[in-house]
């Protein structure tokens, strides 16, 4: 099959796959969409057996990872943690919006970088809404703050955000020289996320209030949070004793899994629904999709347009591209598009690309502004949204975090 | 005389205080509560911003948040009520905070509600977008209630033309 008509068919393929993850019609779902678009491809010859087997060989740790996150978010969330999490904010606030939005940010950052950006947006943020309302004050600081940190400090570790496995698994560094890099710039954006909140929702935050009863000290369920902590010391560790982090995140797993299936306070139907089978295949028929993009022109046309150097001007022209593709196409293919073309040019250049495929996405509420654009026109769905406020919180962080995190990446790398 | 209450998060107390304070004690009260459906969207998009991870219906997404929001609008009703210390009707009502509150205020005789803007200076960004909203198309009297210590006359700005104007 000629170059250019395999590349045409792969985008016809990538929109449609794509397409289908965002209206989320009933009758086809991500999965099918994901496996169809990909066995069409290595079908008609567009990408060989040999080249979609690379491609899933690649993928499968990574996946095989998320499923191990997804089921340690699980058990946190079935052993109370973000319930109990929750009550503790709730307490500590001691009646003040200003105090509960400063922990808000420091338990969905946590929440984020430990367990990803799945476990705030799904299991925290209704929580936080919950908590919100039960402090009688307006929750919308709060809950969006939820949705931002949930992308912009999903910077720190390999395991905060699917974009991030991807790149860790593309190779290069440890976990813990990812984390050292990452932290900085993690800091910044989430700084510059904590300066523009505080002004934008300064009349929210500043009425005036009267203190009410104080709530009982939650108590925070011990076991989920010795398995987190165990299961980051396993990640941070794991260069020096010769172990994948993909085995300790799978250790974890089955630790906070095994008791609660023997006890029967989960079943199996409840944890096949946890770990989102439907959407790692997704992603793996989206890996096949992409690679066939790729093998056919797509990576020279990226390598064309994105900066080889490692310069300050160079990182920052492949965030702000890797944002603006981001928001063309979403997060996760954009990743998969610019990994294989990036990784050649060492690990500065694939965090400056993880910064702009992270951050960028907080421009709207869907992930990306074509996601946002096609939505609106199509789905009356969202109608109770204000669009323009969520527009402008975007349009007043993402370029001053996309700046300040790859400027302070720059200068760890540097060290 | 019929009276309509708006009571909101954060300065429902002083609200309910001047109520108790300035309505006539055989006053037909009715203390509203508006349940924004904006924050429970923002909560929803921020699920929906995951691309491709399967989604409940879009009604089972949003029973949980809106039960959520419901039970604390019951709830801060009734400590409204407990703080009001008088028999009053409670309602609530979902949707856009400032149509629904002009909604419910047809047919009342008095509306009292709390300022929602900057609370440390007197002057048009004291009232935010729904009081502002409210304040301009309600259909009764307003009692406009300082939520917290009323400004002073100093925090206006001086007029334009306080300089000596230029020839």
């Amino acid at each position: 099959m000629p170059e250019g008509l395999a590349l045409a068919l792969a985008l016809v393929v990538l929109a449609s796959t794509l397409g289908a993850a965002v209206f989320r019609a009933r009758y086809v779902t991500e999965a099918a969409a994901g496996t169809a678009g990909a066995l069409l491809l290595v079908a008609v010859g567009a990408v060989s057996l040999t080249r979609a087997g690379d491609a899933l060989r690649e993928l499968a740790p990574t996946v095989g990872f998320l499923a191990a996150l997804l089921l340690i978010a699980e058990g946190a969330r079935r052993e109370g943690l973000f319930d109990a999490v929750g009550a503790l904010i709730a307490r500590g606030s001691r009646g003040s919006a200003q105090r509960l939005l400063a922990f808000v940010f420091v338990v969905a950052a946590g929440v984020t970088a430990l367990l990803g950006l799945d476990a705030t947006a799904v299991l925290l943020t209704p929580v936080v809404f919950a908590t919100a309302a039960r402090m009688r004050t307006s929750p919308r600081p709060h809950v969006y703050a939820c949705g931002h940190l949930a992308n912009s400090a999903s910077l720190l570790l390999p395991v905060s955000n699917l974009t991030n496995l991807l790149a860790f698994h593309a190779g290069g560094v440890s976990f813990a020289r990812f984390a050292a890099l990452m932290v900085l710039p993690t800091a910044g954006a989430v700084a510059v996320e904590w300066v523009v909140f505080r002004r934008f929702f300064a009349i929210d935050l500043g009425r005036p209030r009267q203190p009410e009863a104080q709530a009982p000290r939650p108590q925070l369920p011990r076991f989920a949070l010795v398995v987190l902590g165990l299961t980051l010391a396993g990640f941070a560790l794991s260069s020096l004793i010769g172990v994948q982090p993909v085995w300790v995140a799978a250790a974890g797993a089955a630790a906070i899994t095994a008791p609660a299936l023997a006890s029967r306070t989960t079943s199996a139907a409840a944890l096949a629904r946890a770990f989102e089978p439907g959407f790692l295949v997704f992603v793996l028929g989206l890996g096949v999709i992409v690679a066939a993009a790729s093998g056919n022109g797509l990576a020279s046309a990226v390598r064309t347009v994105l900066p080889t150097g490692s310069s300050l001007g160079d990182l920052l022209a492949i965030a702000a591209l890797s944002a603006i593709l981001a928001n063309l196409v979403n997060n996760l293919p954009a990743t998969l598009m610019l990994i294989p073309v990036l990784a050649a040019n060492g690990h500065g250049a694939v965090l400056a690309m993880l910064i702009g495929v992270n951050v960028g996405p907080n421009l709207t509420y869907v992930g990306s502004l074509a996601t946002l654009l096609w939505r609106r026109v199509v789905h009356a769905e969202d109608a109770d949204i204000e669009l323009g406020e969520f527009l402008r919180l975007g349009v007043l962080t993402v370029p001053a975090a996309l700046v300040t995190a790859t400027v302070l990446l720059w200068l760890c790398l540097k060290v | 005389m019929r009276a309509l209450v708006w009571i909101v998060e954060d300065t429902w107390q002083a609200t309910v205080a001047e109520a108790a304070a300035y309505l006539p004690a055989d006053a037909d009260i009715t203390l509203l509560h508006v349940a924004g459906t904006e924050a429970e969207g923002a909560a929803r998009a921020a699920r929906h911003a995951l691309l491709g991870r399967p989604h409940p219906t879009p009604h089972a997404d949003a029973q949980p948040l809106r039960a959520i929001s419901e039970q604390a609008a019951e709830e801060l009703l009734a400590e409204a009520q407990a703080l009001l210390g008088r028999p009053a009707r409670r309602e609530t009502r979902r949707g856009r905070l400032e149509r629904e509150v002009v909604a419910a205020a047809e047919g009342m005789d008095v509306l009292v509600l709390a300022r929602d803007g900057d609370r440390a200076h007197l002057g048009p960004r004291s009232l935010g977008p729904a009081a502002r909203f409210v304040v301009d198309h309600a259909p009764c009297r307003v009692l406009l209630i300082w939520p917290d210590v009323t400004p002073d006359v100093t925090t206006i700005p001086p007029p334009p033309d306080a300089q000596p104007p230029r020839r």
